[in-house]
């Protein structure tokens, strides 16, 4: 039974000014269920992510070629609607990056912007949003302390928390453990996989072991190219193409 | 023969602490010499009266009142057309020539010597378009003078906002305008202040612009076109005209602490904000 | 719809820039349409380079007021900048950010201090103490370049502190990570990253100096000589504008423009020399 697919990439190169990031990238982001995409460094991992939300239309020396669907619609289509897009397909970055507000207004921030001022309804969404980051019982006293003052892996899965309380389809997460303590990390992981029911998520992560535990598909990059792409376990232990295999033995990386 | 760090560093700290030192004794030095002796002049009458005899004897009430009226309005003039350029420069626009060309230009206007914006506003505002001498052309003047500073350090606060939040912002669908209003203008805000806090410093102690364009009639102004005598062009004839050294000393400090005042409560202004968002 | 909108806020954003800029377009306009013509008259060579200004007698020549204008901007800098950006370093770097929380609202206080004021106490602190043990007039480039520098350091100190502080801790972190002591942390990495900020302090306190008009009337003497020595009294190109606008007409007035639109061109020569400066330094890198 094959799933829907949420996102379909067709063709679709990524430059940099003179620089080609991603080469003609055919790849389907299935519904439901957690794309993870591994590959070294350099191998474009972030440029495709940032363009399944247009996020890298905020680099003006960048340019793109081919189509993205989402559900259908090519996003970078003319007079795309890219705001609306981007509450559609939200993403959280590898570094934790907390607005220098409280949690409370860190989380709202999105959804006031789309007109959302009602206190109860802010209260609730909140608590939703925290309760699905796996953050609310460490921080519900304190929802209106600054989110500065979280550790990483909380302000972390606050900002998945952020995310979430735009109510989006899909969640981008580009290297969202990177930088953090194994337990937080094993915190964010338990999060997507109980959230995949609801979302769609793509996963871009330079931990292998981590796109095995987590992800239901995985897709190898490498300088730009998309080698293969397949269910986790059978890419991690059958992988068809010998790049693959020497990445995922660690022979480079 | 290489010196330990710990020495180059204990030499460093010794002469910029000293050379710290120097500079803080020097400036205290002048506000206190002249509060010391112009402080005692100061009472309720000298701040509220009118002044006699051309300013030998009562008070500086129509300075005081010219000098916050000019300076308001040459703000309220400077600071939207000042932030908004800073804006434009840093939130949407991308280094091309064009906004090359507009720094070098802000950059040249910081240089220009502020008698030339005195010469100018005294030809084109006051002559040239027959305004007179008045508040509006000394605002206008002023608003010139200062619009650079503003500028400048408005820009330096927005580019000092980390480009992550940016990101941030955009991800959470916020179009370009609601990321500057939300999370741009909000961080860039203290050194926005700054910047208008140095302006309006400047537009207080301005006298050669002000004398071209604001005039120095010595009443209270009834309309914007009215010719006002700010305290600082007060001071400048009292002394040119000898006319009066103890009022002079008097005139002056009550400048001075009419800027500690307006420092003073700009400061707690920032304060409250800043703590408002990282208690 | 929201496109629209953002097209809408971006346009007016540009006609706010333009209109900003073009008041200096107006400025340049205006100065050197009144002073060009009467240089071309007189021809420029006479102008600049003649030391003889006798305006009763149609003679303008201000040869020595450019030299004058030089010599005590470039002597205010020179002590402004480095105790401006010296204390600014100490400031920020080594006290502790309680102490400095009072101090630099002080600092800026002090950026609100009349020119005049400055001027005053030139003269009857400063002037007497150089004439006494340094001899000269007392009123010289040395007691215009003093106190002009003492007047523009808020403006630096202020500015550069601004600089220091937002550079990121990490920064400095990352420094004292590798055994850096606080010194080299700061002479080696944060003085680079702040660099743009300094040059901006900088600039707006030389912008200060050379065109400082009051202040220096009262304390540089106004005599119109080429000077000799760091004692000799001078008037700059801005003291001569505000002296005699009052009283100038004609020739005599259009001589003063013209002076005006020197003063213009050495100040866009001088911020040329900055731009290309810090152009300079990073390309070193």
């Amino acid at each position: 039974m094959t799933a829907a697919v949420k996102i379909s990439n067709r063709n679709f190169s990524v430059f940099y000014g003179a620089t080609r990031a991603l080469r003609g990238i055919t790849l389907d982001v299935p519904a439901h269920q957690i794309l993870g995409i591994i590959g070294p460094a350099g191998s474009g991992k972030t440029a495709l992510l940032r363009a399944m939300n247009r996020l890298n239309d905020l680099d003006l020396n960048c340019r793109v070629e081919g189509q993205i669907l989402l559900d259908g619609e090519d996003i970078y289509q003319p007079d795309f609607d890219v705001v609306r897009l981007r509450k559609r397909v939200g993403m959280v970055f590898a570094l934790p990056v907390p607005l220098p507000m409280s949690l409370f207004d860190n989380i709202v921030f999105g959804p006031r912007l789309s007109g959302i001022r009602a206190r109860p309804c802010l209260n609730e969404l909140v608590e939703r949003s925290l309760q699905a980051a796996f953050l609310w019982d460490e921080v519900k006293d304190r929802l209106h302390t600054s989110a500065l003052r979280l550790s990483g892996g909380q302000q972390q899965r606050l900002c998945l928390a952020r995310v979430l309380a735009m109510e989006p389809e899909v969640i981008l997460l580009d290297e969202p453990c990177s930088g953090l303590d194994p337990i937080s990390t094993a915190r964010i992981e338990e999060a997507l996989i109980t959230l995949k029911n609801e979302y769609t998520i793509v996963l871009v992560t330079n931990n292998t072991k981590q796109a095995s535990r987590v992800a239901d598909t995985t897709a190898f990059l490498l300088q730009g190219e998309l080698i293969e792409v397949g269910p986790t376990p059978q890419l991690f232990m059958a992988p068809k193409d010998q790049r693959t295999n020497d990445y995922i033995s660690g022979r480079f990386g | 023969m290489r010196i330990s760090p710990r020495y180059t560093q204990a030499a460093a700290v010794a002469i910029l602490g000293g050379a710290t030192f120097v500079t803080l004794a020097v400036l205290v030095f002048i506000v206190v010499f002249v509060l010391v002796k112009g402080l005692p002049v100061v009472n309720l009458d000298f701040l509220l009266k009118n002044p006699e005899e051309m300013g030998r004897a009562g008070g500086i009430f129509p300075c005081i009142v010219g000098t916050i009226v000019l300076t308001l309005v040459a703000i309220a003039i400077a600071l939207p057309l000042g932030v908004g350029t800073a804006i434009y420069l840093s939130e949407y626009s991308v280094e091309t020539r064009f906004t090359r060309i507009i720094r070098f230009g802000t950059d040249c206007l910081a240089g220009i010597p502020s008698i030339i914006f005195g010469l100018f506003g005294f030809i084109f505002f006051v002559t040239t378009l027959k305004m007179g001498w008045g508040i509006l052309p000394g605002a206008l003047s002023l608003a010139i003078m200062v619009l650079p500073t503003i500028i400048r350090t408005s820009e330096e606060a927005m580019k000092a906002v980390p480009w992550s939040y940016r990101e941030v912002s955009c991800s959470l669908g916020a179009t370009r305008w609601a990321t500057v209003l939300k999370v741009v203008l909000p961080n860039a805000l203290p050194g926005i202040m700054t910047g208008v806090m140095l302006s309006v410093g400047r537009s207080i102690e301005e006298t050669a612009v002000v004398i071209f364009t604001a005039g120095q009639v010595l009443q209270l102004p009834t309309s914007l076109f009215d010719s006002v005598r700010t305290m600082a062009v007060h001071f400048y004839i009292l002394v040119r005209e000898g006319i009066s050294t103890e009022n002079a000393y008097g005139t002056a400090a009550v400048l001075i602490i009419s800027v500690l005042l307006v420092n003073t409560l700009s400061y707690w202004m920032m304060n409250r904000f800043i703590a408002r968002r990282t208690k | 719809m929201k496109q629209i909108g953002d097209k809408v806020v971006k346009l007016g954003l540009m006609v706010i820039a333009v209109s900003a800029i073009s008041s200096l377009l107006l400025i340049a306009l205006f100065i050197f349409k009144e002073g060009v013509p009467f240089m071309v008259r007189l021809g420029a060579g006479d102008f600049l380079a003649s030391s003889d200004w006798r305006p009763e007698k149609g003679h303008y020549g201000i040869f020595p007021m450019i030299v004058a204008s030089i010599w005590v901007t470039l002597g205010a800098m020179m002590i402004g900048a480095p105790l401006g950006i010296a204390g600014a370093v100490f400031l920020s770097e080594f006290v502790p950010k309680s102490v400095m929380r009072v101090i630099k609202p002080t600092i800026e206080l002090l950026v609100g201090i009349p020119s005049v004021v400055y001027g005053f106490i030139g003269v009857i602190v400063l002037a007497p103490w150089i004439r006494l043990h340094l001899g000269g007039a007392g009123l010289s480039i040395l007691t215009a370049s003093v106190i002009l520098g003492v007047m523009i350091l808020p403006t630096v100190m202020s500015i550069s502190i601004d600089a220091f502080t937002s550079v990121p801790n990490s920064y400095r972190d990352g420094a004292l990570a590798l055994g850096a002591t606080r010194w080299q942390a700061v002479h080696m990495v944060v003085l680079k990253a702040a660099r743009s900020g300094m040059v901006a302090g900088t600039i707006l306190g030389m912008g200060r100096a050379v065109g400082e008009t009051m202040a220096v009337i009262m304390v540089s003497g106004n005599a119109v000589k080429v000077p000799h020595s760091a004692l000799d009294s001078v008037r700059t190109l801005t003291a001569n504008i505000a002296l005699e606008m009052g009283y100038a007409t004609g020739m005599h007035r259009e001589a003063l423009f013209a002076t005006g639109v020197v003063l213009f061109l050495v100040i866009i020569i001088l911020n040329a020399i900055a731009i290309m400066a810090m152009k300079k330094r990073f390309a070193k890198k």
